[in-house]
Order: C-alpha cells, then structure tokens, then sequence
C-alpha cells in the first residue's frame, strides 16, 4: 500500500500527467519541445521562489514576503546597476547577501520574541516592498552586455525549443532542495519542527538556528528569484511581482504538501508550479478564456487539494484510533 | 473587564498613539483640524480621515471578530471586489441601488459563508481555507464585470460612497453605525464571550456547550458582510467597479489594524472600539505622510517600521520581561498567568 504522506506527491504527479495529455489531445501542438522550454523559462523565478516557500511551510510557517523581496532585488539590482560601474555578479552576490540577510532576521524575530510567522513576513513585505518604492517609482531599463550574454545563453532542442539558463537554474534549484531537504540533518530538523515544535526540541532539535535557516533560505531563493525575474524582464520595476507569494504558497499545496507543516515534498511543488503553468499554456492557446480563469482554476485546485489533504489527515487519524467515540483532535 | 474603568483603560494606548500621530498630522500642516460646513457638507482633513479610512474601519470590525476566534480572513479584499463588481453588474442591469445593496451584501455572506463552512465544518485552517478565495476571488469578481471596469451613474448607489448624511459623508456614517450596532451586539448579549471562548480553547469551549460550529461560521459571515459594505463603498466612491484593484492588500491594512487596536493574533479578548481606532491610526499615518509632503513611497516603508515597532511591544516574551521586571521591582503586578497587552506599553 501507498504510504499516505507520499500519496498526494503521486496524486499531484498523475494530476500533471492527465492534464498534460488532456491539453495535448486537444493542441497536438503543447508536445513540442518550445512549450516544455517555455513552462521551464516562463515559471523559473516562481519555482525558485516556491522551493524556500516550501521549507517555510513544511517547518509550519508562511513567507508572505517572497514577492516584495523579488521586487527589491529587481529594483536593486537595476539602480546598482545604472548608478554605479559594478559588475553585475558582484552585485548578484550584494543582493544575494541582503536578502539572505532579511530572511535571516525575520526568522529571528518569529523565533526569539515568539511572534506568529504571518505577521512578521507581512512586516517584511511592507518592508520590502517599501525599499524598492524608495529606492525607484519607476520601471528602471537593465541593460549590460554581461546581462544580454546571460540571456543569451540556451540549448536549442531539435524541434527548435530553446532551454534558457534561467529554467536549468530553477531545475538546479530544486534538485538541491530536494537534497537538502531529505539528505541533511538541516531538512530533517525542518520536518521535526514542522511535525511539532515542543516535540522537535525535547529531541534536541536546535530550534532557533533551524528556524533562521528556514527563513534565510526562503529570503536567499526569493533574491535569486528575483536575479532571475531580472533577467527575465531587463528591467527592475518596484510593482512587479505583487501576489507572488500566493502563487508560491498555491504550488507548494497543489504539490502536496501540508500547510500544517511536517509532511510534503521538494519534488511535489515543483510539479505544482508545472501545472499552474500549464494553465495557462492551456488559456494562451485556447486563445478564448480570459485570463482570469486562471485565477479560479488555480483557486479550485487549490481547494480540491486542500480537501484531500484534509482526509487523508482524517483517514490517518481514524486509523491510528481504533476507539471512534474518542474527541477529534484538531 | 470588571472595573468601571476598565474600557478606558484597555483603550488608552491606541488613544495615545492616536493622538501621538494626530499631533504629527497637526506640525506638518497648522490647518489639520480645521473643519468647514459648505454646501450642506463638511470639510476638513479630519473628516478626511474618518471617510478615506471607511474600507479598513469596516473590514476591521469583521476581522477583529474572526481574529478573536483565532481565526484570519485573508480574503476580504477578494470580497471587496466581488462584492462591489456585483452591485455595479445589478446598477447597470437597471435595478435600484437598494437591489445593488442587497445582491452585494448576498454575495459577501455567500463568500463569508463559504469561508465559515471550510473552516467550522471542514476544519481547515482559516489561513488556508480563506486563502482559496483570495485567490480565486478577484476571478470571479472579473468574471462579472467581464474583465473591464464597470461604471454606473446610479445616484442612489453613489450616494453610498461620495453622498452625505446630515452634513457627514455616508461611509463614515456607516462604519461608525455598523462599529456600534456591532460592539453593542457581542458586548450586551453573552455573544462576545462566546466568541472569545472559541479563540482561547475551542474544544473547552465546545464542552462547555458552546455551539462553536454555528458560531465561527456566523463570525466569517459577519467578515465577509463587512468585506461587501466596503467593497460597495469603494465601488460607490469612484463610480466604478475595478475587479483588478478594488481592495487590494487592505485585508493586510484590516489585519493591522486589529494588530494595532491590541487584539492578540492569537484568539481571545477583542476590543471592535481599539480596531476602529487602529484603523484610524492607519489613515492618519497616511495622512501625515501625504501632508509632509514627504513622497509617498515611504508609505510602506513608515507603515512597515510601526507594525515592527507594535509588534515588538506587543510580543509575549517582551511582556514577558516586562511582568518579571514589575514583579521583581516590588510592584504587586496583579496575577495573571498571561501578561496582558497593555501593560507592555
């Protein structure tokens, strides 16, 4: 029998599978390689962003900062840029450092004064968001010939569909996740302090700095989502990227993972990000539905998942209480 | 609770950093609180303030109900836009904007029902189970409005967000009768009690013989109630119904607000009074921030540093410090096995 915590991973992976080929027996065209390569290119900064939004929510938390501080690494990284003569990987690595930075301090604040994590990163959006207004009201242009060489590096598949390095980026991303995730003592501290937090420290879990880790990584990847979302428009503008986080947090559930925190899969959101992609592929080339079906679409997934997740929860609980008349836990 | 006092006592820090920010309002323009009677309707930036805050003053009395449970409603601001396409969709159709009212009230009790089920009987965490419409909301609301923004000139429907009553624009007139209708309901009945049962232990509650169920749903039903006067009002105030920007983050602003008036994020003791002051202490920070002069891109960044800042004070292990310095110093702090908010000013 399938393990529950892994069914959903599954059913998210058959989820994917079936609409793939329901889209593709309707455009024979979405099987061509410049569709696959532009669902990797299109969704790249939101996948790096949702692997750290993963972390945040398999330890139980929530990260409502991630498209603010994608925001301000764009914005940052265009004003840098255009003021200064730096090159722009020693500026990567500034932005990188300071995102980093601020995640690191709002998982400290969620731990050392004990405040919940909703209301600490909702402080850090505002607060993000605010430094990129202050540092440009406007759309500011990126252009360096390091950034065009950037852009300009792909792998053109036969059938002409171009793998830009942003997509091999976001697959990299990922697989390191994954690796850390369940190969390091970090991961395993995540998921012990996502199953519970008194629990995980009476094993000796080290709370604060896994808590800092978690909210340091998720803040590095939203400035590495932002470098990419850079790339991606040339541009850095202090309005973008607004609701990121909810697409983020969107992937992270359709990819089966728990938002009570403790159970769930790198692997899963990266194929959460695949299928709302794959939305709105799908609306692109129907070419009739507006696009904010893809708002509802993902909001009824949304929901569909969050209703099996919950009985798999009950299914679990019944079976580990043979007594029926026992209280709910809730 | 008891002490005759006692009300004023628990409101005191919001009226102090009220009147703190009202002040600052007051040195970056002298004429603050010059308020003017022409053509039948009053003028000032005061009334300003009491009418710009009118969207986050009403989502902040639903959402200080929810919160009070130890619930959240993300999804106002979708609401909002739902609530405010539906009444502009009816407006245009011909009705009368009493139709309007009525369609856009049924559609945020409908989201707030639907909000109240995920949550009560589903037991989905509110986060969560909101969160579905926040998402999908703003779609249903362009679903509506066909994806353009929707204009009326229905008189009585912009009554509702640019009219007057008695001299005092509409929504302030609302939102102070509805803060009021609403805090005399939990507060003159068991209501509230029952509320702030449910947010400090649910399953003692439900022993005690509370019908939490019933109760958590009317409570989003309320919210989203609130979330459909708002979105009316701001339909109604640019004669239009904006599904894309209708509302937007101001489920963040009601949040705060409830944050500011004292209420702990953690369920328990409300006070809908400190909300409404929290939201006022928001626009009036918007208002000193635009009468400076000072370019609004330091809004968020303002508004961010006093969440901080609040947040900070209002931190169980602050408190915490703070009750063991009292005790220690000799003062007989009264014995409570939580420290309260405000004795963390």
């Amino acid at each position: 029998m399938i393990r529950s915590t892994s069914l959903p991973l599954y059913v998210t992976l058959a989820t994917f599978v079936i609409a793939y080929a329901l889209c593709a027996s309707a455009y024979p065209a979405m099987l061509s390689t410049r569709v696959a390569a532009n669902l990797l290119t299109d969704n790249a900064f939101l996948g790096i962003a949702a692997v750290g939004m993963t972390f945040v929510i398999l330890s139980g938390g929530i990260d409502l900062s991630v498209g603010s501080v994608i925001a301000f690494t764009g914005v940052f990284l265009a004003v840098l840029l255009r003021d200064t003569s730096i090159h722009p990987l020693a500026a990567f690595a500034i932005v990188l450092a300071l995102t980093t930075g601020f995640g690191a301090a709002m998982g400290a604040i969620i731990h050392h004064l004990e405040m919940p994590p909703f209301i600490v990163t909702l402080a850090g959006m505002f607060l993000a968001r605010g430094a990129a207004y202050v540092l440009s009201v406007d759309s500011v242009p990126i252009t360096h010939e390091f950034y065009d060489w950037l852009q300009d590096i792909y792998w053109k598949a036969p059938s002409g569909g171009r793998f830009r390095l942003t997509g091999a980026l976001m697959v990299l991303t990922f697989l390191g996740g994954i690796l850390v995730a369940h190969r390091t003592r970090f991961g395993q501290n995540v998921y012990a302090l996502g199953g519970g937090a008194q629990t995980a420290r009476l094993m000796g879990v080290p709370l604060g700095r896994t808590t800092i880790g978690i909210y340091a990584i998720s803040g590095g990847l939203s400035g590495l989502a932002g470098i990419v979302f850079s790339l991606y428009t040339s541009a850095g503008y202090s309005l973008a990227a607004v609701g990121v986080e909810l697409d983020a947090i969107a992937a992270v559930v359709i990819g089966g993972t728990l938002l009570t925190g403790g159970t769930g899969f790198v692997a899963g959101t990266f194929f959460g990000i695949l299928i709302m992609g794959l939305i709105q592929t799908y609306i692109v080339f129907d070419g009739t539905l507006s696009s904010w079906w893809t708002k509802i679409v993902i909001g009824a997934l949304l929901f569909t998942f969050i209703l099996l997740q919950k009985g798999l929860t009950w299914a679990t609980t019944l079976r580990r209480r043979p007594a029926p008349g026992s209280p709910m836990p809730s | 609770m008891a002490a005759p006092h006692a009300p004023l006592r628990r409101l005191a820090p919001q009226i102090i950093i009220l009147a703190a920010v009202l002040a600052l309002n007051l040195a970056v323009f002298p004429d603050f609180f010059r308020i003017e009677f022409q053509n039948g309707r009053l003028f000032g930036n005061l009334i300003d303030v009491l009418n710009r805050g009118a969207p986050t003053a009403l989502l902040a009395i639903g959402m200080t109900l929810v919160i009070a449970t130890r619930g959240i409603d993300l999804s106002v601001g979708a609401v909002m836009a739902i609530a405010g396409a539906v009444a502009a969709k009816i407006v245009v159709d011909g009705h009368g904007w009493g139709t309007a009212l009525l369609g856009a009230l049924a559609a945020g009790g409908a989201c707030g029902l639907w909000n109240g089920v995920l949550v009560a009987w589903l037991r989905i965490q509110p986060i969560v189970a909101t969160l579905v419409l926040m998402v999908a909301g703003r779609g249903v609301a362009q679903l509506v409005t066909e994806g353009t923004i929707l204009t009326f000139l229905n008189e009585g429907l912009i009554h509702l967000g640019a009219g007057t009553i008695l001299g005092m624009p509409t929504p302030v007139v609302i939102w102070i009768a509805l803060g009021a209708g609403v805090t005399w309901a939990v507060r003159r009945t068991a209501l509230g009690l029952l509320i702030e049962a449910i947010g400090i232990n649910e399953s003692a509650s439900r022993l005690a013989g509370i019908n939490a169920k019933v109760l958590l749903t009317c409570v989003y039903l309320v919210s989203g109630l609130c979330a459909a006067l708002a979105g009316v009002i701001v339909a109604a105030d640019i004669k239009g119904a904006d599904a894309n920007n209708a509302g937007l983050w101001l489920e963040l602003d009601a949040i705060l607000a409830v944050v500011i008036g004292g209420n702990s994020l953690l369920g328990g003791r409300f006070s809908i009074t400190a909300s409404l002051l929290g939201a006022l202490i928001i626009q009036s920070v918007n208002s000193a921030i635009l009468l400076s002069g000072m370019p609004p891109e330091f809004n968020l960044v303002i508004k961010a540093l006093i969440i901080l800042v609040i947040l900070v004070i209002q931190s169980p292990r602050i408190g915490h410090w703070l009750y063991i310095l009292r005790a220690s110093g000799g003062d007989p702090a009264p014995r409570r096995k939580t420290p309260v908010k405000e004795t963390a000013r």
